[in-house]
């Protein structure tokens, strides 16, 4: 376990270095002089050269990259050229909406994939569970931020239930804030729950086949009972590998159905930066997303020798 | 296997749906009901009729025109994105299992790597530096596709390279590369054309989605993602305009899926009681 856990450590710091440099090349490099595209093409030259020394990239590439990095270690983010503001208060503001956001969504979809996948794996080959597959295949094919806009017009402009968007924060109250944040995770965990459900229903089938299931039913167990207790626990190393990859999606996926409801998160953090050309601050959102995408699969893999103990450090 | 394919039904429906896809854009290129790009103001936001079958936009152009160029944005990124990621995935796929080794570990470990970057941040960070633009969005998704190419031929193809056939082969004298393209890519070719189908329908939704956020597909060229983002700010007064690029995109991903699903069925008869 320890020498997995290490290998897996390893390559996870050396993804997030390999991501830092990608990173940092891409939107610290290719750009060119960053001082000179936010002043202008007609910016005076002494006040182009006075912003690069303010910014700091007047220094080599190599300083300026060990700078972001070790800052990144303290939690020193550099300033946001566009809002004057240290990047790590921007970030962290924002992240109070979107984790919670991504949260809500994987929450949403266990539950609906779990009990989705479960009951019709049990109703194989009936009409409810071929109809059940149906419904899941038409899931995946709607787009979130489609899907998004349908519940707004439905719940917002027709019943009048939910605001068609917007977030007054969590001051307010828990309750307040997860209403505002439900919507938008239905509509990004309704698709991801049509996959993970597809996928707990194969799962599942195939640990029904097995001979302790047969044994399991032959001592007595209800069906009930040898489904979430049996089956499950035996199905859950491809669902759990399917819900890691999902989590990097829903993330991704919040960029967008931010936009549809007008949410303070990092999606609109990002799109305000990129048309304010505040590089530092995409570059910072960029790389956190990143190591979070790189950090929930550290998490899966670890997760994999926790479900079943006979996974190893090669198997993956 | 004619027999076959018409008997399954992801099959057929994901074919049909796929063909009227492909029928669309093509159509586009030589006719529309009215030019997409012409703009009528006075006859903006006009309920779907005789004269516009789906009707006016806020621009008064014609939502079905609209739709039917739209169809050629989502196929021509697909094309291309998933075409980059199958021609330069399977390569390094290959190589992998050819080398094996360090060789192996160390394209695996770069395709890790490739997943920590999902299209839509790639997306983000070619548009922060290169503005937004359809290329753009192909490059980034394409990229995407490359990490994922890489890793189901190598699986697939270290499979293959076990099997007594590859082993002949070397006994004539045959070397790793000519075994690996001649004997190799053909046995995984099943899978690739599976995946690839799939794939061209996560490209479909993964241009939309750019271009909704106003990083893919730019104005004037019509999109459904851009439909869709112009339709949102008209709920209120015309609801239906966010109805049809949606139904659309849905239909056209549910095609490609089903017909992904189906070609699996057929190609490898055991997935079919998986499902």
């Amino acid at each position: 376990m320890s020498v997995f856990l290490f290998k897996r450590l390893i390559t996870l710091i050396a993804t997030l270095i390999g991501a830092s440099i990608v990173i940092f090349l891409v939107l610290e490099i290719l750009p060119g002089n960053a001082a000179q595209t936010l002043m202008g093409p007609d910016a005076a030259p002494d006040a182009v050269q006075a912003l690069a020394i303010k910014l700091g990239i007047d220094r080599p590439p190599l300083e300026r990259y060990w700078n972001w990095v070790s800052g990144m270690l303290t939690g020193d983010l550099g300033l946001s050229y566009a809002y004057s503001t240290p990047v790590a208060e921007l970030v962290l503001e924002r992240l109070a909406l979107t984790v919670p956001l991504a949260l809500m969504a994987m929450a949403i979809t266990t539950l609906l994939a779990l009990v989705a996948g479960v009951y019709a794996a049990a109703r194989h080959n009936r009409p409810s569970g071929v109809a059940l597959m149906a419904l899941t295949q038409i899931g995946i094919a709607i787009p979130n931020f489609w899907f998004a806009i349908l519940l707004i017009m439905l719940f917002s402009v027709k019943l009048g239930w939910f605001s068609a968007g917007g977030f007054s924060g969590w001051d307010e109250g828990v309750l307040p804030g997860l209403k505002a944040l439900l919507l938008p995770a239905i509509s990004l965990a309704f698709v991801q729950a049509a996959i993970l459900a597809r996928i707990t229903r194969s799962a599942v089938l195939d640990v029904l086949r097995e001979d302790f299931v047969r044994t399991a039913r032959a001592k007595g167990a209800s069906q009930r009972r040898t489904l979430w207790g049996h089956v499950l626990r035996n199905a859950l190393i491809p669902v759990v590998t399917v819900m890691g990859l999902q989590f990097a999606e829903l993330l991704a996926g919040t960029i967008v159905v931010e936009s549809v409801f007008y949410l303070p998160g990092l999606g609109r953090l990002i799109f305000q930066s990129i048309s304010n050309r505040d590089l530092i601050v995409v570059r910072n959102c960029v790389m956190l997303l990143a190591a979070m995408v790189v950090a929930v699969n550290f998490i899966v893999d670890v997760l994999y020798s926790v479900i079943d103990p006979r996974v190893k450090a090669s198997d993956i | 296997m004619r027999t076959r394919a018409l008997a399954n039904r992801s099959f057929v429906i994901g074919a049909a749906l796929s063909l009227l896809l492909i029928a669309a854009a093509l159509l586009s290129l030589v006719w529309t009901p009215y030019s997409p790009y012409e703009m009528d103001l006075p006859g903006k936001l006009q309920p779907p009729g005789a004269a516009h079958w789906l009707g006016t936009d806020a621009f008064g152009r014609d939502v079905a025109s609209l739709l039917l160029m739209g169809a050629r944005a989502s196929i021509a990124v697909g094309f291309i994105a998933v075409g980059m990621g199958l021609l330069i995935g399977t390569a390094f796929g290959l190589l992998a299992s050819a080398r094996r080794g360090w060789v192996e570990e160390l394209i695996m470990r770069i395709a890790d790597f490739g997943f920590a970057f999902p299209a839509i941040l790639s997306a983000i960070m070619l548009t922060a530096v290169f503005g937004a633009g359809m290329v753009n969005a192909i490059v980034a998704i394409g990229l995407y596709n490359i990490p994922t190419f890489a890793r189901i031929t190598r699986a697939s193809a270290n499979a293959v390279w076990s099997r007594e056939f590859v082993l002949a082969a070397r006994a004539c004298g045959k070397g790793t590369f000519s075994i690996a393209v001649e004997h190799v890519l053909p046995n995984i070719l099943s899978v690739l054309i599976v995946q690839a189908t799939i794939r061209f329908a996560i490209a479909i939704l993964a241009e939309a989605a750019l271009s909704y956020l106003g990083l893919g597909t730019q104005p004037p060229q019509p999109s459904w993602g851009r439909m869709l983002s112009e339709a949102q700010t008209l709920m209120f007064q015309a609801p239906l305009l966010a109805v049809f690029p949606g139904l659309a995109i849905a239909l056209a991903v549910l095609g490609l899926n089903l017909l992904g699903d189906g070609l699996g069925d057929l190609l490898d008869p055991r997935l079919a009681r998986r499902r």
